[in-house]
């Protein structure tokens, strides 16, 4: 189901985008020179002439200040919205309509209330083209998948309750695997642990940690959280303030599997330290 | 706790015997509660007949003003530009009260029920209309990204989350439209009927049997009161997923 992972880094840390698009060799997500503009004021640019280029089976991560574009980064790759100029190719096809093989969780759960949680695990299958039309058969197969995930991030047993009954980490578990259920190849994370407080965060990051391991999955995150990207990604993208381009790709080479310890080691402190300081440069 | 709502009714009908009695009202202005009983028991075959038929025709109206309303209210809440674009027309219509209406319906249909369960219609689809467009047209767009993000189409996500997002909003419009039903049929039975409690309380007015109407008024208010009842029920066990609140707090 899931290809191997062709991972390839760039041996040094630092690199412009322009070397580093050069070097990426098989890139599975592919952003070039693209632009969006909310409208025709200059304010109103979310992104500027933004390149980036992911590889296959890569955890990915994107930081920036507040307001310099990540989301809408999000939404042009997963093809909620389109670029003027520029171009976005994943998995070698260009992106002009909503991809399907792609998961998205976002910081707000969104459950829906009506539905209980095993649910609306299922819910992508409904729509998703090769399982809708399975889903009715094979019932039975989806619903054990669904109870596997729950399984894996920490929710067994949970799914006959409604989400409304879980509370906000359980729920943000639940959005998780409702984003994996139909094994999309890229999962799209945007800012999905910031709701919560930081022991639930930290759990989470384990368990995403594991799911990513166990999987196989791309994975792009975006996030605000400097120590969330360097325990997760193996790259980290730095993103200028409004209009949005890559400053910065930073890779993290920390040794995998990595313990939660590792956050207060002096190597992984000094890697937030220079993320923190590109970010303040480009707060400024 | 619900022993509470019995016993103040219960305390007013007695206050207001003791004001009859106090202040020597006459009868004709208004009986008291133990002469509106006696008249209950009295005329009970009239009530009851014309009780029945208030409530048919009622239920008739606000039935034919469900299906039209859901229907309506999903065209509008479907499109922002039809949304747009018949609201102020629907604002308009509402607006002239249906009391005048009813002499129009009086000429195409004749004195009689058919009157009575078209004003009941159109006085109670309204709310039906605004609640369900309101439902589908205020989606969270979270809501809808997850899906969009999927792949699906608009009415793939009006199907799965619009309409059941709405429920809510329509159970919630029902306890407004049962109500103004019940008004449409009462004022068209005042005004142009040969059967009804309007109608009937028109005709003891005119015979100055005053217990008689007031205990039409206590038939009216118990219809009522009975509809929005069950209309509440209703929507408790349909929508009780909405009555909590979607993100719960914090479990340790």
């Amino acid at each position: 189901m899931y290809l191997q992972r062709t991972t390839f880094h760039p041996k040094q840390t630092g690199l412009s985008t322009e070397e580093s698009v050069k070097i990426c060799v098989n890139p599975f997500v592919e952003i070039e020179n693209v632009t969006l503009s909310y409208s025709e004021e200059i304010r109103d640019t979310a992104v500027q002439e933004l390149s980036m280029s992911i590889s296959e089976g890569e955890f990915c991560a994107v930081v920036g200040p507040s307001g310099c574009g990540k989301s809408t980064l999000m939404k042009l790759v997963t093809g909620l919205l389109f670029p003027q100029t520029g171009e976005i190719r994943v998995d070698g096809r260009k992106v002009n309509s909503a991809l399907k093989i792609a998961g998205m969780a976002f910081q707000n759960p969104v459950m829906l209330p009506w539905r209980k949680t095993l649910e609306n695990l299922l819910l992508p299958l409904e729509i998703v083209s090769p399982h809708r039309e399975r889903l009715r058969r094979e019932k039975q197969t989806y619903v054990k998948q669904a109870q596997e995930l729950l399984k894996t991030v920490g929710l067994e047993g949970c799914g006959d309750q409604y989400p409304w009954e879980l509370s906000g980490g359980m729920q943000q578990r639940a959005s998780l695997c409702r984003a994996l259920i139909h094994e999309p190849k890229l999962l799209m994370l945007d800012e999905p642990f910031a709701a919560l407080d930081s022991f639930t965060r930290e759990e989470l990051w384990c368990v995403m940690r594991d799911l990513w391991q166990k999987k196989g999955f791309t994975v792009i995150l975006v996030t605000h959280d400097l120590p969330e990207a360097v325990f997760l990604a193996d790259r980290i993208f730095v993103m200028s303030s409004r209009p949005g381009r890559i400053l910065v790709e930073r890779k993290v080479d920390l040794p995998r599997p990595r313990e939660l310890d590792l956050c207060f080691t002096p190597e992984f402190t000094s890697i937030v330290h220079e993320l923190r300081g590109h970010i303040s440069e480009a707060r400024a | 706790m619900k022993l509470s709502p019995w016993l103040y009714t219960v305390g007013m009908f007695l206050f207001w015997e003791a004001a009859c009695w106090l202040f020597s009202i006459p009868v004709y202005f208004l009986p008291s509660p133990t002469v509106i009983l006696h008249a209950f028991s009295e005329f009970r075959i009239a009530l009851w007949e014309n009780s029945i038929q208030t409530l048919w025709t009622t239920l008739a109206g606000f039935g034919i003003a469900i299906v039209f309303g859901m229907i309506l209210g999903l065209i509008i809440g479907w499109s922002k530009n039809i949304y747009n674009g018949i609201y102020p027309i629907m604002v308009g219509f509402n607006s002239v009260p249906k009391v005048a209406v009813v002499p129009i319906l009086v000429l195409w249909f004749g004195i009689g029920w058919i009157p009575a369960v078209l004003t009941a219609f159109l006085i109670s689809f309204f709310p039906i209309v605004v609640n369900v467009a309101t439902g589908l047209a205020t989606i969270e767009p979270e809501m809808e990204d997850v899906l969009r993000a999927l792949g699906a189409n608009k009415f793939e996500i009006n199907m799965k989350v619009g309409i059941p997002r709405s429920l809510p909003y329509f159970f919630g419009s029902l306890k407004i439209a049962i109500t103004l039903a019940f008004v449409g049929s009462v004022i068209s039975e005042s005004v142009a009927a040969n059967k009804g409690i309007g109608h009937m309380m028109l005709i003891a007015q005119a015979n100055f049997e005053v217990p008689l109407v007031f205990a039409g008024l206590i038939a009216l208010a118990v219809e009522g009161i009975g509809m929005y009842a069950i209309m509440a029920f209703i929507e408790k066990r349909m929508t009780g997923w909405a009555h909590r609140s979607d993100f719960s707090t914090q479990q340790v």
